[in-house]
């Protein structure tokens, strides 16, 4: 075990962790934002809304993000109706790709998350609700919303940790994150266990944070029944 | 229970090399790097490389059993004593050989150029059609220079781990350079325009630009020696000199008979042997 190597090879990896962070924050809000919608489709009376959210639930929970990320930058490149529209500006871009396969990846399993979280909400409060003349996006807002976001938080915690790891996936397409600089020191020091050790650090102490960040918030906010 | 954690225990300490008189030798290789070693669609391994070693394996008298591992892994896993030799397209470079000894080389391709027929690059022609960069004449140097200037400010695709990698970062550093984990990756990003240059051994584009609806095109100079390095031989343990010898001398009687430039012919249209 070559110590030195794993310092080295710590300092040269930490470049990459504003890259990761940058994917994996955008990720996580862009992809919050969208289960939001996909909640709202999948619990819509509209049958074409709640069959789609469902579908699409389904297919991305049921495939591997490799083959998710994989499928967005090798994939669709092959199309030259796509090489040719607009959307090559973006899906040009390897950040782009990944932030797009993680964005679509954590939306699917956060709009479960949060379905979960309303469904342990009881019927009677929303009678309640309607009862007091609320609307139904009253309702939403001020009964639903806010205990089925409290409900979720251990569970969306898990799924930020998911994130942080999964992002070193994306090292695959080109990406020069934290796993992409792993690698690339391995081709030349041919040595995978010093240098997967320093990455493996970072990666635990990001992971460390985020759980007694939300050990915190826990605290503060969850329902204990 | 003591005895059975001594047998569990004793399973992490079996030698991973059973036996030093080579009757059996495993054979490390990518499976992804046709013409050298690639994997057909019925997932067998196949190439030129692959009939040289079985080819080889017959000369010695040896059993060998193929192992497929991914190129960013296959120094490592040899020196773990994963397989004993690594017989992947790899080329005898300085920097290999602080970890590896390399066998006698047995091929060597250059490595080409590749830009989409659209590019401006297309057109692109040297005073001379093969450089070795071994070579300090004024007319290498010039063309050269000249590569150098081309490949400024490109995006350049390379697999990682690889002297084409070397090259780049060597020689011209200001382009923006992308690693590929295999020479397939690097290809569908070639055909899809995300790269303008993409750099590999001659024969490991061929496939892709035969097919088609590839607009590629190679050009020249076809680059070797520097760190190219000294052609593609089999890589060992620092340890394992008799089974060294016993492929050098192998390889040497395949030579001198043409059976290696045969194998060449068969899978890269010419005779690429050393």
């Amino acid at each position: 075990m070559n110590f030195s190597l794993i310092f080295e090879s710590f300092l040269k990896i930490l470049n990459g962790l504003a890259l990761s962070l940058e994917i994996i924050v955008l990720s996580l809000i862009l992809g919050f934002l969208a289960s939001i919608l996909i909640v709202l489709m999948r619990l819509s009376k509209n049958i074409l809304f709640s069959r789609f959210s469902r579908g699409f639930i389904f297919s991305i929970r049921g495939t591997p993000l490799l083959v998710q990320i994989y499928f967005i930058y090798y994939g669709l490149a092959q199309f030259s109706f796509i090489r040719d529209s607009f959307l090559w500006i973006i899906l040009k871009e390897p950040f782009w790709c990944g932030v797009i396969a993680l964005t679509i990846n954590t939306s699917a399993y956060t709009a479960e998350i949060i379905r979960s979280g309303l469904n342990a909400i009881s019927k009677g409060q929303i009678e309640s609700a309607t009862a007091f003349g609320m609307t139904k996006f009253q309702t939403f807002k001020r009964i639903l919303i806010p205990q089925a976001l409290r409900q979720s938080i251990p569970a969306y915690s898990n799924e930020i940790i998911l994130m942080i790891k999964s992002s070193s996936l994306v090292s695959i397409i080109t990406i020069m994150e934290m796993t992409g600089i792993a690698r690339k020191i391995i081709s030349t020091t041919f040595a995978p266990i010093e240098v997967f050790i320093a990455a493996g650090i970072i990666y635990l102490f990001l992971n460390y944070l985020i759980t007694i960040i939300f050990r915190q918030v826990e605290k503060r906010y969850s329902v204990s029944y | 229970m003591n005895k059975l954690f001594a047998i569990i225990a004793s399973l992490f300490f079996v030698p991973l090399t059973l036996s030093a008189d080579w009757t059996e030798v495993r054979i490390g290789t990518e499976g992804a790097y046709p013409p050298w070693n690639g994997t057909n669609a019925a997932g067998e391994l196949e190439g030129a490389e692959i009939d040289m070693a079985n080819e080889l394996c017959d000369r010695m008298g040896v059993n060998c059993t193929f192992v497929v591992q991914d190129w960013d892994g296959i120094i490592p896993a040899l020196l773990n004593g994963k397989y004993d030799v690594i017989i992947a397209g790899m080329s005898i470079t300085d920097e290999r050989k602080e970890k590896v000894d390399f066998s006698v080389g047995y091929m060597t391709d250059g490595a080409c150029l590749v830009v989409s027929g659209d590019s401006q690059m297309a057109s692109f022609s040297p005073s001379k059609e093969s450089i070795n960069l071994f070579n300090t004449d004024a007319a290498t140097k010039q063309v050269t220079g000249q590569v150098v200037a081309l490949l400024k400010g490109k995006t350049v695709g390379v697999q990682g781990g690889t002297i084409h990698q070397n090259f780049v970062e060597q020689y011209a550093p200001s382009a923006e350079l992308k690693t590929y984990s295999t020479q397939d990756d690097l290809n569908l990003d070639m055909g899809a325009g995300r790269l303008d240059v993409g750099l590999a051994d001659c024969g490991a584009f061929d496939d892709y630009m035969a097919k088609a609806d590839s607009n590629l095109t190679s050009i020249q100079p076809t680059l070797s020696g520097g760190p190219f390095g000294d052609g593609v031989g089999g890589a060992f343990r620092k340890d394992d000199d008799d089974l060294r010898e016993m492929f050098n001398a192998a390889i040497k009687s395949a030579l001198a008979d043409g059976t290696i430039g045969r194998i060449s012919k068969e899978w890269f249209g010419r005779d690429i042997s050393m």
